[in-house]
C-alpha cells in the first residue's frame, strides 16, 4: 500500500505527461505481480464493488475526529471530496500498516459481507493505522472513484514501457470483461490467448476535431462522408451464438438493449459491429433526451420499449469471419458492412446503416453539414477511405466536424462549490432566462448548468463576485444577486416536462462572459424554445 | 445601553473610549497595529502605534509615517482605557492587543499562530473576557504537521531537483512566510536565490535575525546559474515570464491551502507544502480556551462555520464582518496580480531591480 500510495501521490502532484509515466513504469518494473493486475484495474476503473455507503462511512469518521456531523458536512462542501476530508479529519497516530494494496483490495471486497459492526470495527483500525496520504488512497478505494489525472491511455504506455509489450496489443488485452481478483498477471497481460476472448471488444478508434479549413484535408474524393450521431458509442459482438454489447466506457450494456437480442442467427458468428445506438421514437431519430430515459435503466419495461426503441446505426465493422479486419482500407470494410446490411435489413427494423453521403467538393461537404440539425446528427464525421482502424484518439485518419453550438444568453443564479481542482472555488453555475408568470410579471427561470468554458483567472473573478453577491445558503449552493450574463451554448434542445423551463438543453456551457450585456437584456424561455425544430 | 469597549463600524475596529482603531482599513486618527500584512496595516493614518519590531516593516511598506513602538508588555494608557501588545507569533513583529477599561479585558488577536517557528516571538496566551480571534483555517480539516518535519521535506525536495539538474522555484508571500523558508532551508544543498520584494523584505529583517545568505536575480543572472539551487517567490510571480526564463524548474508552494488538493492542482504547482503562519483547527480550540474567555468574536476566514461551533461549545460566539482576508488573500490577491504580471513584464523586472 504505501508503494501504491507513493504512486498516486506523484501522479496527482504533477501536470507532466513524462513524470507520470515515468512514475507508473518504475512502480510496475517493481511491484508483485498481484498489485500491478490491481493497479490496472483500479486505473481503468475496474473497482471492487463498494462495501459501505458513504452516509455510514461519514458517520465513522466522524466519530474518530470527534466533531458534529453537520460540522463535517460544511467542510465536505468545503475540501469538494469525500475521501479527502475523511483522510484530512481524521488524527494521524504513531502507527502504520505494511499490508500490500493487494491485501487491502480483497479485505475490501470480503468487507461488503461482513456486518455493520465488523465494518466500522475495519475502518476505524486501519484510518488510524495509515498515514494521511494512504488514508486518503485507502479511503478512495473504498467510495470508488481514483480520478488523478491518468488516462488508460498513459497507464498502458507505461505498462507497455515496464513489460516491453507493444502498446496496441497491451491496449486489447485490458479490454473487456476480467476479474482482478481471479486473473494473474500472466494471464491478463503476458500469455498470448487470451481466456475471455469471447467476449472482448477492441479499443475505440477516436476522431479528432476538425483543425483549421476543411479543404486542408486534400483531395475530397479521399474522404468517406457520413452524419455524427448523437447516441451512445458501442461495440456490438457476435461469437458462438452470443451477442455482447459494450458501451465506449467499457460497459457492457447487452441486458440494457433487448433490440439487439435477435441479431444472433441473423448476423454471422465471429462479426463484430462499432455502431451509434440511437433512441429510434416513432420511427425516427430521438433527441438524446429520449435515449437518456433508457440509459440508467436496468431492467426495461414494455411500455418504455414500444415508446423509445433504440436503434443500431452501424458505421464499421472490424471482425468478419472470425478475423481481425482493422487493417483492412476503411472503404472495404464498409463494403462488407454494406453488403451484411443489405443481407439482413429486411429481418430486423433495428440494424441500421450509417449511410455515407456521396459529395465531390468541399463546398458540398459544408452545405451538407449545414443539415445537420434537420437530419438529427451533430454534425459530419470524415473518414479517410484508405484508413485503417486505429486505437484510441489518433490524428489524421478520422476527423469530427462538428456544427456550431446554438447559443443564448442567461443570467446567473446559482452557484455551488466545484470538485477536484477546482474544490473551494465557486464553479458550477446555474442559469436563468426570463419568461412572464401569470401576473404579468417577468421572472428569472432556471434552464440549465454548466461548469465549463472560463479561464481559470475568469473563475475567479465570478467566484469573487459570487462571495460578495450571495443571496441565500442552501447547504452547498448559493444563490445570487442576478447581475451577471453569459453567453450559453448547446449542442440540441428538447422539450422535457422534467424541467422547470419546460426544456432540456444538451451540453450547455459557458462560451464567454457578456460583460457587455445587463440581466434585462438576457434572453426568454420562449427564445429558447423558438429554437426547437 | 452600554457601549462596547471595541465596536465594529465601517472604518475598522473602533475604542471609543480612547478614540483609538485597531487595524483600520479606513484613515483613521489613532490606529494601533498587530502587524505588517497589508490587510491590517493600511495606508492613511495620522498616527500608528504597534511594536517596535513591526515599525522597519510597515515603514518599508508605508514610507514616512507617524509612529510609536511599544514593548511587548508595556501598558499605555489612553483616556482610562489601558492598552498593551502582546506576541502573537504570526510573523516578526506581529501582535495581539490587550484592551482594559474598568476591570473588562478584550484581546484582539489580529492574525497569530501558536506554533513557534523561530523567528517570530512565540504566541503568548492572553487571559481575557471577550476574545476576538481570526479562524482563516478554522475547520477540523486543517491540522497542521509540525514545522521541522515540512522543513525537511522543503529540503528533500530540493535535493531531489538537484540531482535532476532543475531549479527549485519556492512561493511564499514576500512577508513572513518567505523569511519562514529562508531562515531553515538548507544551504547545503546549494544558493538561494530571491525575488526582488522577497529580497527587499528580508534585508529589512535582517538587524533582527540572523538569515542565510541571498542572491537577488537580476537581468544578469544566467539561468545556468540557478540550476540546483533554491529561489524564492511570491506566489505572484508564478506563471509569469521571469519564472519562465528559469527553465528547467520545478515549483513549490508552501501554505495552509496546500492541504487541500484541490487548491494545488488549480494553481498548477508541482508541490505542495503544507506550511501556515495560522492556527489549524485544534490550535484554534485551544487557544480559545486558554484564554479563559466566554465571549468570542470571528473576524476572518470560516467565520460562520466556527463561530457556529463554538456555539455548540457554550460560548458566546458571533461573527463580525471585517476587510481582513487571512491567508486566502495573501495567495489569491497575488494571483490576480500575477495575472497582470504577465502582460507587464517590464514591471517585474523594474521591481526586480529595486
Amino acid at each position: 500500500m504505501k508503494n501504491f500510495a507513493q504512486l498516486i501521490k506523484t501522479l496527482d502532484s504533477s501536470n507532466k505527461t513524462n513524470v507520470k509515466v515515468d512514475a507508473l513504469t518504475m512502480y510496475f518494473k517493481n511491484a508483485s505481480p498481484e498489485d500491478k493486475v490491481w493497479t490496472i484495474a483500479i486505473l481503468s476503473h475496474r473497482r471492487p464493488p463498494r462495501p459501505v455507503n458513504t452516509t455510514l462511512l461519514r458517520i465513522w469518521a466522524n466519530e474518530l475526529a470527534n466533531i458534529p456531523l453537520w460540522l463535517f458536512e460544511e467542510s465536505y462542501h468545503i475540501v469538494g471530496d469525500l475521501a479527502e476530508t475523511i483522510a484530512l479529519i481524521i488524527p494521524t497516530t504513531k502507527e502504520h500498516s505494511d499490508k500490500s494494496l493487494t491485501e487491502y483490495l480483497q479485505e475490501i471486497i470480503a468487507l461488503k459481507k461482513k456486518s455493520d459492526a465488523e465494518k466500522k470495527e475495519y475502518l476505524h483500525q486501519n484510518w488510524l493505522a495509515l498515514n494521511y496520504y494512504e488514508r486518503f488512497v485507502f479511503t478512495k478505494l473504498i467510495t470508488g472513484s481514483l480520478r488523478i489525472g491518468v488516462s488508460q491511455k498513459l497507464m498502458t504506455r507505461a505498462l507497455s514501457k515496464a513489460e516491453d509489450v507493444d502498446e496496441d496489443a497491451l491496449a486489447y488485452k485490458l479490454m473487456g470483461n476480467w476479474d482482478p481478483n481471479t486473473i494473474t498477471f500472466q494471464e491478463l497481460i503476458l500469455d498470448e490467448k487470451n481466456s475471455d476472448y469471447l467476449s472482448k471488444p477492441y479499443p475505440f478508434y477516436l476522431a479528432y476535431p476538425i483543425e483549421g479549413e476543411v479543404d486542408n484535408l486534400g483531395n475530397p474524393e479521399d474522404w468517406s462522408i457520413e452524419h455524427k450521431w448523437d447516441g451512445i458509442r458501442s461495440q456490438t459482438i457476435i461469437r458462438e451464438s452470443e451477442i455482447y454489447v459494450w458501451s465506449r466506457g467499457e460497459e457492457l450494456v447487452t441486458d440494457k438493449y433487448p433490440e439487439f437480442k435477435n441479431f444472433v442467427g441473423l448476423i454471422p458468428d465471429g462479426t463484430v459491429i462499432d455502431a451509434e445506438i440511437l433512441a429510434f421514437p416513432e420511427g425516427e431519430i430521438g433527441t438524446f433526451n429520449d435515449l437518456q430515459t433508457r440509459i440508467g435503466r436496468k431492467t426495461i419495461s414494455a411500455s418504455l420499449l414500444e415508446k423509445v426503441p433504440v436503434i443500431l446505426k452501424a458505421y464499421d465493422i472490424l471482425e468478419w469471419e472470425g478475423q481481425d479486419i482493422r487493417n483492412l482500407p476503411y472503404a472495404e470494410r464498409r463494403l462488407l458492412l454494406e453488403q451484411l446490411y443489405d443481407s439482413i435489413k429486411d429481418k430486423t427494423p433495428y440494424f441500421q446503416l450509417s449511410e455515407r453521403v456521396l459529395l465531390h467538393s468541399w463546398e458540398d461537404v459544408t452545405t451538407e453539414r449545414m443539415r445537420a440539425r434537420e437530419m438529427k446528427s451533430e454534425g459530419l464525421m470524415l473518414k479517410r477511405n484508405d484508413s485503417p482502424y486505429l486505437v484510441g484518439r489518433k490524428k489524421g485518419d478520422w476527423w469530427k466536424w462538428k456544427i456550431e453550438p446554438l447559443v443564448i444568453d442567461a443570467v446567473l443564479t446559482y452557484a455551488m462549490r466545484g470538485h477536484g481542482r477546482r474544490s473551494n472555488l465557486f464553479t458550477d453555475y446555474t442559469f436563468a432566462l426570463w419568461q412572464t408568470n401569470d401576473n404579468g410579471e417577468k421572472e428569472l427561470v432556471t434552464f440549465a448548468k454548466a461548469y465549463s468554458g472560463l479561464t481559470d483567472a475568469e473563475f475567479r473573478r465570478v467566484d469573487d463576485f459570487i462571495k460578495k453577491n450571495t443571496l441565500e445558503r442552501f447547504g452547498p449552493v448559493r444563490s445570487v444577486t442576478p447581475q451577471l450574463v453569459f453567453e450559453i451554448g448547446f449542442e440540441g434542445i428538447a422539450l422535457s416536462k422534467r424541467h422547470k423551463s419546460g426544456v432540456a438543453t444538451r451540453f450547455p456551457r459557458i462560451l464567454r462572459w457578456r460583460h457587455d450585456k445587463k440581466i434585462d437584456e438576457a434572453n426568454s424561455i420562449e427564445d429558447l424554445k423558438s429554437m426547437i425544430s | 445601553m452600554k457601549i462596547p469597549l471595541l465596536a465594529f463600524n465601517d472604518k475598522g475596529i473602533y475604542c471609543q473610549q480612547a478614540d483609538v482603531y485597531l487595524d483600520p482599513w479606513r484613515p483613521v486618527k489613532n490606529a494601533i497595529i498587530t502587524h505588517g500584512h497589508a490587510d491590517h496595516s493600511r495606508w492613511g493614518h495620522q498616527n500608528y502605534i504597534t511594536h517596535h519590531t513591526n515599525i522597519p516593516i510597515i515603514r518599508h511598506r508605508l514610507g514616512e509615517i507617524n509612529v510609536t513602538g511599544k514593548e511587548w508588555n508595556e501598558t499605555f494608557v489612553i483616556n482610562n482605557v489601558k492598552f498593551s501588545l502582546h506576541p502573537a507569533g504570526h510573523i516578526i513583529g506581529s501582535s495581539q492587543i490587550r484592551v482594559e477599561h474598568k476591570g473588562e479585558v478584550w484581546v484582539f488577536t489580529g492574525d497569530y499562530k501558536t506554533e513557534d517557528d523561530g523567528i517570530s516571538t512565540p504566541y503568548e496566551v492572553v487571559k481575557c473576557d471577550t476574545f476576538i480571534t481570526e479562524c482563516t483555517f478554522g475547520l477540523p480539516a486543517f491540522n497542521w504537521t509540525p514545522q521541522a518535519e515540512v522543513i525537511s521535506e522543503i529540503n528533500n525536495w530540493w535535493a531531489e531537483n538537484k540531482a535532476e539538474g532543475k531549479t527549485s522555484i519556492l512561493f511564499g508571500y514576500s512577508l513572513g512566510k518567505a523569511q519562514r523558508l529562508l531562515k531553515y532551508l538548507d544551504t547545503d544543498i546549494g544558493k538561494i536565490y530571491t525575488h526582488g520584494a522577497i529580497e527587499n523584505m528580508t534585508n529589512v529583517l535582517r538587524p533582527m535575525v540572523d538569515f542565510p545568505p541571498t542572491t537577488l536575480v537580476t537581468r544578469e543572472t544566467k539561468k545556468e546559474d540557478l540550476l540546483g539551487n533554491m529561489v524564492l517567490a511570491p506566489p505572484s510571480a508564478h506563471g509569469s515570464i521571469w519564472i519562465r526564463k528559469m527553465t528547467p524548474f520545478v515549483t513549490g508552494s508552501a501554505s495552509g491551502w496546500m492541504a487541500f488538493r484541490g487548491a494545488r492542482r488549480r494553481r498548477a504547482i508541482d508541490k505542495g507544502f503544507v506550511l501556515s503562519d495560522h492556527c489549524d483547527w485544534y490550535s484554534l480550540l485551544d487557544s480559545i480556551k486558554a484564554t479563559g474567555a466566554e465571549k468570542i468574536i470571528c473576524t476572518h476566514g470560516y467565520t460562520d462555520i466556527f463561530s457556529k461551533y463554538l456555539r455548540e461549545l457554550g460560548y458566546d460566539a458571533r461573527t463580525e464582518k471585517t476587510q481582513y482576508e487571512g491567508e486566502a488573500a495573501e495567495m489569491e490577491k497575488d494571483e490576480k496580480e500575477a495575472e497582470v504580471d504577465q502582460s507587464e513584464t517590464s514591471l517585474i523586472s523594474e521591481n526586480n531591480e529595486l
